[in-house]
């Protein structure tokens, strides 16, 4: 059971110095879930992953088209229910279509939305006015 | 990116002095690997212990060094991983890829 409320809210220019940041925040957040009944060593560490993965996902999508592009993170505990949401103002992909990596022929590359998938519970990418959300759910029980 | 070299019992050892791989420097250790294995350190031993969070970059960077040292029969082993970053490996299944030691001595007596 988790019934703490908190809302972060964060803009980072499309760098990749900035990873280390967003993922702390995720690290520190799960550290304070006193009433998290799982492995809370092992929550942070994932949602530092998926943090860092959503990001360099969406900073890689959108330098593509403005270097001085920003992109927004909003991350929200309420109840039991951790939601992330990364924007980006690229042109987005399709998530649908990004294959599972072959785990028996590994590649350097494929592996960031696999961790993103196999770690939360929920994830979707949508077209929402002039931006693309990837929105990550996992549940906190 | 903050990497030490030694040579140790004919081995180079890669000492990876940074907290954290990620899309930040990832290129860079990559970079350095390929670095080593193409003037001729093909067996190579990348010690993690200060290693605290990999991404998906980072497993990448080793990945493109374990797959260059081996196009030139060589060899890239991990040593000293901390455990959330073994489960990493553990959850690509990448530790069924690498030889992972827990620490240089028992790499040496395995690699030397």
């Amino acid at each position: 059971m988790c019934d703490s409320i908190i809302q972060v809210e964060v803009i980072i220019p499309t760098q990749t110095k900035y990873l280390d940041l967003i993922g702390s925040i995720g690290e520190h957040i799960a550290k304070k879930l006193d009433e998290f009944s799982g492995d809370k060593e092992a929550l942070a560490y994932h949602l530092n992953l998926v943090l860092t993965e959503a990001t360099i996902n969406a900073i890689k999508h959108g330098t593509m088209t403005n270097p001085s592009d920003t992109v927004r993170i909003t991350i929200n505990i309420q109840e039991n229910e951790l939601n992330i949401k990364v924007y980006d103002h690229g042109q987005g992909f399709d998530l649908e279509s990004v294959p599972l990596p072959d785990l028996d022929q590994p590649k350097e590359g494929g592996m960031g939305i696999f961790f993103i998938r196999t770690l939360m519970d929920s994830v979707t990418y949508t077209r929402q006015g002039d931006c693309n959300v990837l929105e990550i759910i996992k549940h906190l029980n | 990116m903050n990497l030490n070299l030694e040579k140790i019992n004919g081995c180079t050892v890669l000492f990876i002095k940074e907290e954290r791989i990620d899309a930040h420097n990832s290129g860079e250790l990559k970079e350095a690997i390929l670095h080593l294995i193409e003037r001729g350190d093909v067996n190579i031993i990348a010690q993690l212990e200060q290693v605290r969070f990999i991404d998906s970059s980072g497993l990448g960077a080793l990945l493109s060094g374990y797959k260059n040292a081996a196009a030139r029969s060589g060899k890239l082993a991990l040593a000293n991983m901390q455990q959330q970053v073994l489960s990493m490996f553990e959850l690509t299944r990448l530790n069924r890829v690498f030889d992972i030691y827990a620490d240089l001595n028992e790499a040496f007596d395995n690699e030397a």
